[in-house]
């Protein structure tokens, strides 16, 4: 494993001149808070940020993108055949994204990258983007990616870690994808790659002796769907619940989707759009029945789908990386490790 | 990469009114682009996605037959924004399909069986499509004997009601069309509703025997007990499932009964499956 030390002196003009071969996205604060944005060439990524309130998700599944796009003008040739819309996915690096929304991208992989189907916007992007993460060493109290198999200093979904010593920093290169981008900033002072590990370890677990907030999911595997979905404590869990869907849209790693077309004089173009699973148009048939029509049944799909029918489905874990945004933004304060406490101790009443 | 959002274009051949109300058509499309049939060899009972540029896409299964060559066949019930427009649109209209999409009735599992096919109103399509299937003379030595109990509100409601009459003519299909009422005094098939018909007139269940049903929901519901009394087990009754869809492909994440997604994992599921998984549909 290749480790690298990075003087901060030298990370502006490092990162401006991977700038020639890379877009970058990183932190930025504004009125709403920090967000991983892309950056504009003269704005520079805020390495010191504690939390932003969106995930990197959006850098490769936005919000609204377009996805297909016609000319609906019957003079043309090939009026109303659709073509995939143009798209730039030239390399791109994303600085000081968090170890767990890293995370995060590797399970929301599973999703778009499957054997049988490829999501090619997801993936186009995916393989143009390098993410550089930087290890936290002051956890939130809201942080709890060590108990759901990640943490503050866990590599997996990045390409490069870094780890903040003060002065310097000092990078992991834990892929070739990495050693392109740290080639293309010139960072090339070698570290001892023992004594790299060792410090490595070191800020690890002083990091993860910080995390103060924890889940249990150990039991959640042995029950089954049915006896968890007709428990009697989801009407407790969705009662304060406005639907807003806040949870999911902070969430790295909801990854709903609504399709849309629209047309512009004679222009059509399908947008591909975040959608969230608290809204009762989500699954309302066009006969007027929904499957899930009240709020009770939208917030156990949320729970049941991060907790119980992902970890059985893929065998690697519940679909949160304990990042704590939705505990954070929620406005009526529902608690995923409150309700992952009371689905893993779940048992049901002969 | 083959992009799965992208249709395959395609004119509208021929537009056929299919019920006396009008709310149904039957849309017969013809590819576009040379190679782009054979890149959409489908199975009976698979869906695909109705993509109008503009307006939107629509899940709608296949009422056409992987026997029948040079065209695909959908009947759409007139009902929201993308299938109002289609009844508007004209013959020599270009659109798109995207598909096939989803899994299909267990033809495999199905050889040698005796095979019961209940359908009720406009859930009848992809039901045509696999009758056609077994019925083609390459087929129909594979599959036992064939009961169709088919039911409609009226017998102007009933689809493919040309085809369903000569199938009745034939020896080697049963036919039990039932209509829930008519003033017709010429009505020669039977009257009642379809879990009735199911009860008097579907072959009692031996282990070679398995039952499809596809129909609102209310027709399921009642036909299960009608199943159940003629011996069938949870195992012998596949049923087709709808549910919203966007992506079709499994991803889009709205169509989920437990950890199963209706577009992807199905449409097509047992009674034995179904009755595992939270009843989201």
């Amino acid at each position: 494993m290749k480790f690298i030390t990075i003087d901060k002196k030298d990370w502006t003009k490092g990162i401006d001149k991977s700038r020639e071969t890379y877009q970058l996205f990183g932190p930025v604060k504004d009125k709403n808070g920090c967000l991983i944005k892309k950056l504009d060439t003269d704005v520079q990524p805020d390495m010191e940020y504690q939390e932003s309130v969106m995930s990197a998700k959006s850098v490769l599944f936005p919000q609204t993108e377009k996805i297909l796009n016609a000319n609906l003008n019957e003079s043309v040739e090939d009026h109303h055949i659709m073509k995939r819309s143009l798209t730039d996915y030239s390399p791109r690096a994303v600085l000081g994204i968090r170890p767990y929304d890293a995370k995060a991208i590797a399970l929301v992989k599973l999703n778009f990258d499957t054997n049988e189907f490829k999501d090619p916007y997801w993936c186009d992007a995916y393989d143009a983007t390098v993410f550089v993460g930087l290890g936290i060493t002051k956890p939130g109290p809201f942080d709890f990616s060590t108990s759901v198999g990640t943490g503050p200093f866990c590599e997996e979904g990045l390409d490069i870690l870094l780890a903040d010593l003060d002065d310097k920093y000092l990078a992991k290169v834990l892929t070739q994808k990495g050693d392109a981008y740290a080639i293309a900033c010139g960072f090339d002072v070698k570290a001892d790659e023992k004594e790299s590990q060792v410090l490595f370890d070191i800020l690890r677990k002083e990091a993860e002796k910080n995390i103060v907030s924890f889940v249990e999911t150990d039991k959640l595997k042995e029950k089954t769907v049915l006896e968890l979905h007709e428990a009697p404590f989801w009407d407790d869990v969705a009662f304060s619940c406005i639907n807003c869907g806040t949870c999911t849209y902070v969430c790295p790693t909801c990854w709903c989707f609504d399709i849309q077309d629209e047309t512009k004089q004679k222009q059509a173009t399908r947008f591909r759009n975040w959608d969230t699973c608290m809204s009762p148009l989500f699954t309302r048939h066009a006969t007027g029945h929904n499957p899930r029509g009240n709020k009770i049944q939208r917030v156990r799909q949320r729970f049941m789908h991060k907790l119980k029918y992902f970890l059985d489905k893929y065998d690697q874990g519940i679909m949160c990386v304990g990042c704590g945004r939705c505990v954070k933004s929620c406005p009526v304060n529902i608690d995923i490790r409150e309700v992952c406490l009371t689905m893993n101790t779940f048992e049901k009443q002969e | 990469m083959e992009n799965p959002y992208m249709p395959y274009p395609v004119r509208i051949d021929d537009i056929e009114i299919a019920t006396e109300d009008k709310s149904l058509k039957t849309f017969k499309f013809v590819f576009l682009n040379e190679g782009d049939e054979e890149k959409f060899s489908y199975q009976a009972g698979q869906f695909a996605e109705l993509s109008i540029p503009g307006v939107g896409e629509i899940p709608i299964g296949i009422a056409s037959s992987p026997v029948e060559k040079g065209f695909v066949k959908f009947t759409v019930f007139r009902t929201g924004v993308v299938t109002s427009h289609l009844h508007n649109m004209k013959v020599g209209d270009i659109m798109g399909i995207r598909g096939p999409l989803g899994n299909w009735y267990p033809w495999d599992k199905l050889e040698n069986k005796n095979v019961v096919i209940i359908g009720g109103g406009f859930a009848f399509t992809t039901l045509r499509s696999s009758i056609i299937y077994m019925l083609d003379p390459e087929n129909r030595s594979k599959f036992k004997n064939i009961d169709v109990v088919y039911g409609a509100r009226s017998p102007g409601m009933l689809l493919y009601r040309e085809e369903l009459f000569e199938w009745e003519k034939r020896s080697d299909i049963n036919m039990h069309i039932t209509v829930d009422g008519t003033d017709d005094p010429n009505w020669k098939y039977h009257t009642g509703f379809v879990p009735t018909i199911v009860e008097q007139n579907a072959p009692k269940a031996d282990k070679d025997t398995y039952a499809i049903i596809c129909g609102p929901p209310i027709m399921i519901k009642f036909t299960q007990p009608s199943l159940a009394k003629l011996g069938y087990k949870e195992h012998q009754i596949i049923m087709s499932l709808e549910n919203r869809m966007k992506c079709g492909i499994g991803m889009c994440g709205r169509c989920n009964i437990g950890k199963e997604l209706v577009c992807k994992d199905g449409p097509v599921f047992t009674l034995e499956q179904i009755n595992q998984t939270p009843k989201e549909y």
